[in-house]
């Protein structure tokens, strides 16, 4: 008999106006207890809509069963058998529009939860067991990745179990990408990204960090190295700027900057670490996407008094995942909506005071399919700021694309491949993640890194791509205000 | 890890550091930088190529003691090694199809400024080479400067060395002289650079200029290098650090290089109390 309950087993969190303070993790997980509980209302539907929902195919209804049984560890085999990071997933996947969107408890209720689900067996695989490396046969061939966010450390774990020889490359300090500058503390401790990373090593992936590929070597001088196929997921880290007066005012931010300073810097430990951060009392985050929630939740916890979303939309539009604007309006970040800054307003020392705005109004839907925000005539105001942060967007990185002849791109950036096998416009070159679609999310670029796995696995043995992406060029999504 | 395969003081706030980086040293052009980071807590600072040589793998840097991160590295030796080393980043000066060049160096820009006077001077470009300093003490890289130019103008402000005053003396001598410069290059203060712009502008000689802006990492990431150019928004890192000196807005680069000022202090004299083990 399932578990009839409409709601799910509550996560245990951190209370809101104590973790506004501190970068900690906000949500403690499941325990045991909990996550057998929650697992007990999964019906086993035979059609398995949670599985077409997830963009890796996580065997849901199979790792719950497990779960549901205290089966931990075979819980966590299932999972892994098609996600390389479910710490990860489990933790920051838009579950509600993927997995649990389509889950049928969510037609009369919630949906099993399935994120909270995932991460506890992450966590406790984490905690009890020691990873199982499986490889198989060394194969003698050289693949280079070129970025270590989501898309590329999937893509080398997957190559490396077929037995391939894999090296990262990584032009941060760090291996990680977004999951190291981007996504903060309280959301992704970088302890488990670390974990995972340490894996893939044990795994013999060679990480090579300070490595600007374009700069230090180009890819033809990879291939020249011996490397036969190269997976670029070099991610979308170039920030979109408003274009409006005053935005080269010192207190005005892109969202990759301030969050880089405090994810990857560590700016929040200043002066213990050396990378300093301003941060005033009154602090305007531009946008509504999951970056504006961490820049904004991030302001707060760095002492800012008032922090405000500045979004052009309604509350409805907001691209964020919900549970981050709840986490968000819980902290007590304000929330200005349908309104547009206009100017930065500074000071003679060129520091900002203000942020001069404008009110909107929805109108007719645009391409996006969301309803387009027009001007409210003669409705400007002004709201006295001390530090603006700037989290409308990136796109791609265009370093690589500068450096390599033949490599098509779309106008705005994106590198053009084939949906089905991610093969670049070069040979033994393939693309995924944020570098191919704009900013997006981590399970997406995860399965493009899986897509291009299996396409080089391909390539590699019989010598040639199975589609070439002349024939079916590809745009894949287009910038969001995502990870 | 990055050794420190020879150090040089080359005055008493100015140190030079060769070090080894094969890779970056096999492409490295002038007017390109790199990113570096002593340890494990530390920042990421850019800092440009002073010179390089491809066959030993070296990259030289020389830096001024301002804050935390160059004081720490000034306090390493040969042997130690530097945590994190990145590059080359940046465009490569543009120095093809001169004739007649002015390369200013002021204080620590000459040991920037030095790289591309000694390559314009070999592609068989007459090169003068101008360079500032506050007084004699502080005078570094002369014989170096002497040897990559036709001529070698000293000034220090004081007039403790050679002749009292400021590069834009000497370059305005210069251009009144006939000296018919077809290209400027000025490296130093964003005040300097300004001058320079300024005093070039109505002759309608083409100026370079070198923007060290405040940067994370150095790729086109954090946009916190940006500056206006022409009215247009750029990037230090990718799209310069070289920027035509007529088009920068000074004023608001001037602002920007102000942003940290406070905290750098308190990093400085937090450092500072853990050498000497007093309070500041």
């Amino acid at each position: 008999m399932p578990n009839l309950s409409l709601k799910k087993v509550p996560i245990p969190e951190q209370e809101p106006q104590i973790r506004n303070r501190n970068f900690a993790e906000v949500a403690f997980g499941y325990t045991p207890e909990m996550a057998m509980e929650e697992s007990t209302r999964c019906l086993q539907c035979k059609h398995k809509p949670c599985v077409a929902g997830c963009p890796v195919r996580v065997r849901i209804p199979e790792f719950i069963e497990k779960v549901a049984s205290g089966d931990f560890e075979e819980a966590y085999h299932i999972i892994t058998s098609t996600n390389f990071l479910p710490a990860v997933c489990g933790r920051v996947c838009p579950q509600e529009t993927q997995c649990e969107q389509v889950c049928v408890r969510a037609i009369k209720g919630e949906s099993v939860a399935i994120g909270r689900l995932e991460r506890f067996v992450a966590d406790w695989y984490m905690e009890n067991r020691k990873p199982r490396l499986e490889k198989a046969a060394d194969r003698n061939k050289k693949v280079a990745i070129v970025g270590s966010g989501p898309a590329g450390l999937t893509c080398a774990s997957d190559l490396a179990k077929l037995g391939y020889d894999v090296t990262i490359f990584e032009a941060f300090h760090v291996p990680g990408g977004v999951l190291m500058y981007g996504i903060p503390e309280f959301r992704l401790p970088k302890v488990i990204v670390q974990e995972e990373i340490d894996n893939l090593r044990k795994l013999g992936v060679k990480i090579e960090t300070n490595m600007v590929i374009g700069k230090i070597l180009t890819l033809d001088e990879l291939h020249e190295m011996g490397y036969e196929a190269i997976f670029i997921g070099t991610g979308a880290g170039l920030p979109s700027f408003m274009k409006i007066p005053g935005e080269n005012l010192n207190g005005v931010y892109s969202s990759n900057e301030f969050l880089t300073r405090i994810n990857l810097m560590k700016a929040y430990k200043f002066p213990d670490w050396d990378t300093p951060i301003k941060v005033g009392k009154r602090v305007a985050v531009v946008g509504g996407g999951n970056v504006a929630m961490d820049a904004a939740r991030s302001a707060k916890r760095l002492g800012a008094e008032e922090v405000y979303i500045v979004y052009r939309r309604s509350e409805t539009e907001l691209p964020a995942r919900l549970e981050e604007v709840h986490h968000a309006m819980e902290e007590g970040i304000i929330f200005k909506l349908l309104t547009a800054p206009v100017e930065v307003v500074g000071n003679e020392q060129g520091w900002v005071t203000a942020l001069r705005c404008i009110e909107m109004e929805l109108g007719e839907p645009d391409s996006s399919g969301r309803r387009r925000p027009i001007e409210k005539k003669g409705s400007e105001f002004t709201l006295p700021m001390d530090t603006v942060v700037v989290a409308i967007g990136t796109s791609p990185n265009p370093l690589i694309k500068m450096t390599t002849p033949g490599l098509v791109t779309q106008k705005w950036g994106g590198i053009v491949v084939d949906e089905h096998t991610m093969a670049t416009s070069r040979p033994g070159v393939y693309a995924g993640g944020d570098a191919v679609t704009g900013a997006a999310t981590v399970i997406l670029a995860m399965g493009a890194g899986k897509t291009a796995a299996e396409a080089i696995d391909a390539y590699l043995t019989t010598g040639v791509n199975p589609v070439s992406p002349e024939d079916e060029a590809c745009v894949l999504g287009s910038n969001k205000e995502e990870y | 890890m990055y050794p420190i395969v020879h150090k040089q003081i080359l005055n008493p706030t100015v140190v030079r550091l060769d070090v080894s980086a094969p890779l970056i040293a096999r492409k490295a052009r002038p007017g390109q930088f790199i990113m570096l980071r002593t340890d494990e807590e530390g920042e990421r600072i850019p800092l440009t190529i002073a010179d390089y040589d491809r066959e030993k793998g070296i990259v030289s840097i020389i830096f001024q003691l301002v804050g935390k991160t160059t004081q720490t590295l000034s306090e390493m030796n040969e042997g130690d090694s530097i945590l994190d080393f990145v590059g080359p980043l940046g465009v490569a000066s543009h120095l093809e199809g001169y004739k007649r060049v002015a390369v200013i160096g002021g204080g620590l820009g000459t040991a920037i400024a030095y790289p591309q006077a000694k390559a314009l001077h070999q592609m068989g470009a007459v090169v003068d080479i101008i360079a500032g300093f506050r007084n004699k003490d502080l005078v570094i890289l002369e014989d170096e400067m002497r040897a990559a130019c036709t001529n070698l103008y000293l000034t220090t402000d004081d007039g403790s060395y050679v002749r009292k005053g400021f590069v834009t003396d000497v370059l305005n001598e210069q251009i009144d002289a006939g000296a018919g410069y077809d290209l400027v290059i000025a490296i130093g203060p964003l005040i300097m650079m300004k001058m320079i712009a300024n005093l070039t502008r109505p002759y309608g000689i083409h100026t370079i200029v070198s923007m060290n802006s405040i940067m994370v990492d150095g790729t086109g990431m954090c946009g916190g290098c940006r500056l206006t150019v022409g009215g247009e928004t750029k990037f230090a890192c990718v799209d310069g650090p070289d920027f035509d000196g007529h088009l920068v807005d000074f004023d608001e680069a001037m602002r920007r290089s102000q942003i940290y000022k406070n905290n750098e202090k308190e990093s400085m004299d937090k450092h500072i109390c853990r050498l000497t083990g007093k309070e500041s």
